[in-house]
């Protein structure tokens, strides 16, 4: 970080943004440059260092469910801490991990794919950011109050959230700040995109991921509040003597599951999407080719993301919905494999006879493909009533969401931070580090993945400490791959640290022949501000 | 950042912000809108009569039928007045709850039904029951209430035992003078 330049070390942060169009600043020096920072670059380091952290904290989660599941029997943790444990992973994972990680991909990148000076608000982006540490924070410091941390599952279904202890008030606390946080971010990343566009550059001209965080904001503007709606009403049920949930008094607990449902599902595009854009800046940077059929990539995320707010009831096929609800949502939920299917037709058109090469990022972005459309078609197999019904909540569901959140989401991420962290550090990765990084993860990932489907369609029920004999084989197996995977993660932590000290070939502005977007136009790294007077768009 | 800009930018938060608060507005339009549909549906029919299909009594089998009851944040004391009963399916059979109002204002409640076994649920058929409707009880008023039931003969046989249990729990403004 210390490579940043410095062009005028006047530090005066506090001046309003108006003031000073002729000269650029540098950064504060110390901690409190990362506390007061306003700059886009600075939050989304903050946000990428913060994502990797929760990544790990939400990893070791991870290995301890799989070290309790090695073997039938309880053996390593209480059932009850287990249960905490499957929780905590998953909001983590989501709120921590994930999310986190697709804003800071966008702190770092929007503004330098269009041309933009910095975010829109950018005092709110410093807040959006730490707003999160509060947050996790609380989940931590749920694990010690009586009760324990929150064990009824990331989803917080009652009667098992209404009715328990004071750690699952601290979760709906956590709630509340992340979504307050991303929903400020949100704002931020459509003022930016809408207002802050280099003159020429018109929506259809911006890079993929722009439209498909563009896309992601709206929809976190639209299902955030709901999710805040749904925990507010679950405070004010345990608390306040209402019963939204609680039929002993007039309530419904299958009235949770549709609102939050309405906020889930949507909120799985939100952590699908951005790992869409940054597959389409991927792809045809390696195979030497623009991207395929730009218009209908974004007409189909925009077809997606507007499907995504009329299945949520997939979720609950054994709630006892009349049969037409369950064709409505088994239908509509099928339909989602067409806009899905355009773009992973775009992407393999893309890289048709394109001059390819196979770097880390671009290994990243084929095996997002390969494993991501493995997840895809499971989802469809669950999105069949009847299948659904005999699958509902078995390690099949786990791995689907795990070959699509995981072999999604993260390769992207993964592949992204690979293809990025040249621009953002100066300096290259190992590429030796990278490649290495990728085979064990896409290995590790499949041995600790595929056999959670022979678990699932055999019957192994998810979010249990123990289990029958007969699943013992493949949880023996897939242990072990989620001991490879997270020590596979390992490297990529060695491989970025080592970008960060600068340990390593210095990078070019434009380290890919094939890139051929705004952000390549810049020193590698970037000035600390950067597109102060609008670049000119060809 | 010129003045138009954050002009504009303003603008823009703004209505973002609006739909915000909006969506956090529609996340609790869903709990009446999702009442409706039940209703409309008949998913949640418990304040309905069940039809009896079958008037064949199984004499030959006797299933044991426990009755419960249970108040949630009322003050009211409620009671089957006969705790256990065993019951022929396809017999049509009566038994009464008590319910008194030990305090000194009029109060309403609503009594909610479940089954345990839950897999019993669809074969118990409610045919009269005092939790169709809401029950306004006068200061100190005590009233005994029937439910008159059927158990379907297709019962499976691994089913011996059912458990009928009520909770009541106040609806509140549903008084006489609506305080609570």
């Amino acid at each position: 970080m210390s490579s940043i330049p410095h062009d005028h070390a006047t530090g005066h942060a506090e001046e309003p943004p108006h003031a000073h169009d002729d000269h650029a600043h540098g950064p504060h020096g110390g901690i409190m440059r990362w506390v007061t920072t306003t700059n886009h670059k600075d939050i989304g380091t903050l946000y990428l260092c913060f994502s990797l952290i929760m990544f790990f904290v939400g990893g070791i989660m991870a290995l301890t469910i799989r070290a309790e599941l090695f073997e039938p029997g309880l053996q390593i943790v209480h059932p009850e801490f287990f249960n905490s444990m499957t929780t905590l992973h998953g909001l983590i994972m989501i709120f921590g991990a994930i999310m986190p990680a697709a804003v800071g991909f966008a702190n770092w990148m929007i503004p330098m794919l269009i041309g933009a000076p910095d975010m829109a608000f950018a005092r709110m982006n410093n807040w959006s950011f730490w707003l999160l540490p509060p947050a996790v924070i609380l989940l931590g410091v749920s694990f010690f109050v009586p009760g324990g941390a929150a064990a009824g599952g990331w989803t917080l279904y009652p009667p098992l959230s209404t009715q328990a202890g004071m750690g699952m008030d601290l979760t709906i606390f956590a709630i509340h700040i992340m979504g307050a946080s991303s929903i400020m971010g949100s704002i931020n990343i459509i003022t930016t995109i809408l207002n802050l566009r280099a003159p020429g550059m018109t929506l259809m001209k911006m890079p993929l991921f722009c439209w498909t965080w563009l896309i992601t904001a709206y929809l976190l503007v639209a299902v955030m509040p709901v999710l805040a709606g749904a925990v507010t009403m679950l405070l004010t049920d345990r608390h306040f003597g209402t019963t939204f949930f609680n039929a002993a008094g007039g309530g419904d607990p299958v009235l949770f599951q549709h609102v939050f449902w309405f906020f889930g599902h949507p909120e799985v595009y939100i952590l699908i999407l951005p790992a869409f854009g940054i597959i389409s800046s991927i792809i045809p940077t390696f195979a030497r080719k623009p991207l395929f059929g730009y218009a209908s990539m974004v007409y189909a995320v925009a077809g997606i993301a507007i499907l995504s707010f009329i299945v949520w009831a997939h979720h609950m096929f054994t709630v006892g919905m009349p049969a037409a609800g369950l064709l409505f949502f088994m239908y509509a939920t099928m339909l989602i494999a067409v806009p899905t299917g355009v773009k992973v037709f775009n992407w393999l058109a893309t890289m048709w006879k394109g001059e390819m090469t196979f770097e880390a990022p671009m290994l990243f972005a084929i095996g997002f493909l390969f494993l991501f459309t493995l997840g895809g078609f499971t989802g469809l197999v669950l999105a069949i009533t009847p299948v659904d019904i005999q699958l509902q909540d078995t390690y099949y569901v786990v791995a689907h969401f795990h070959y699509v959140m995981v072999a999604g989401s993260l390769f992207a991420f993964f592949g992204g931070t690979y293809y990025w962290i040249p621009k953002w550090t100066g300096t290259m990765y190992d590429e030796r580090l990278g490649k290495l990084h990728f085979w064990g993860s896409m290995i590790f990932f499949n041995i600790t993945f595929f056999p959670m489907h022979f678990l699932g369609l055999a019957g192994m029920p998810r979010r249990i400490p123990d289990y029958a004999q007969q699943f013992a084989d493949w949880n023996m197996v897939a242990s072990i791959g989620a001991l490879g995977f997270g020590l596979s993660q390992l490297i990529f932590l060695y491989a970025v640290i080592k970008c960060i000290r600068g340990d390593g070939a210095k990078a070019p502005a434009k380290p890919w022949d094939g890139g051929d977007t705004l952000e390549w136009t810049l020193p590698s790294p970037p000035p600390y501000h950067t597109f102060e007077t609008p670049p000119v768009i060809r | 950042m010129n003045v138009a800009l954050q002009k504009s930018n303003r603008a823009l938060l703004m209505k973002l912000g609006f739909v915000v608060i909006a969506m956090f507005g529609f996340g609790y339009a869903l709990v009446p809108f999702y009442e409706k549909i039940c209703e409309v549906t008949g998913l949640r029919n418990i304040a309905q009569a069940d039809e009896s299909k079958s008037t064949q009594v199984d004499y030959a089998r006797t299933v044991r039928v426990e009755f419960d009851a249970n108040v949630r944040k009322l003050p009211w004391t409620f009671r089957p007045l006969e705790a256990i009963a065993g019951v022929h399916p396809g017999e049509v059979r009566q038994v009464m709850y008590e319910i008194v109002n030990t305090t000194d204002r009029p109060m309403t409640g609503q009594a909610i039904p479940s089954y345990a076994p839950m897999q019993a649920a669809r074969y118990f058929s409610k045919l009269e029951c005092f939790c169709f409707s809401r029950q306004t009880l006068q200061a100190g008023e005590k009233r005994q209430m029937p439910v008159v039931f059927v158990i379907d003969p297709a019962l499976p046989k691994d089913i011996p035992t059912i458990t009928l249990s009520y909770t009541f729990f106040e609806v509140e403004g549903g008084g006489a003078d609506g305080k609570s």
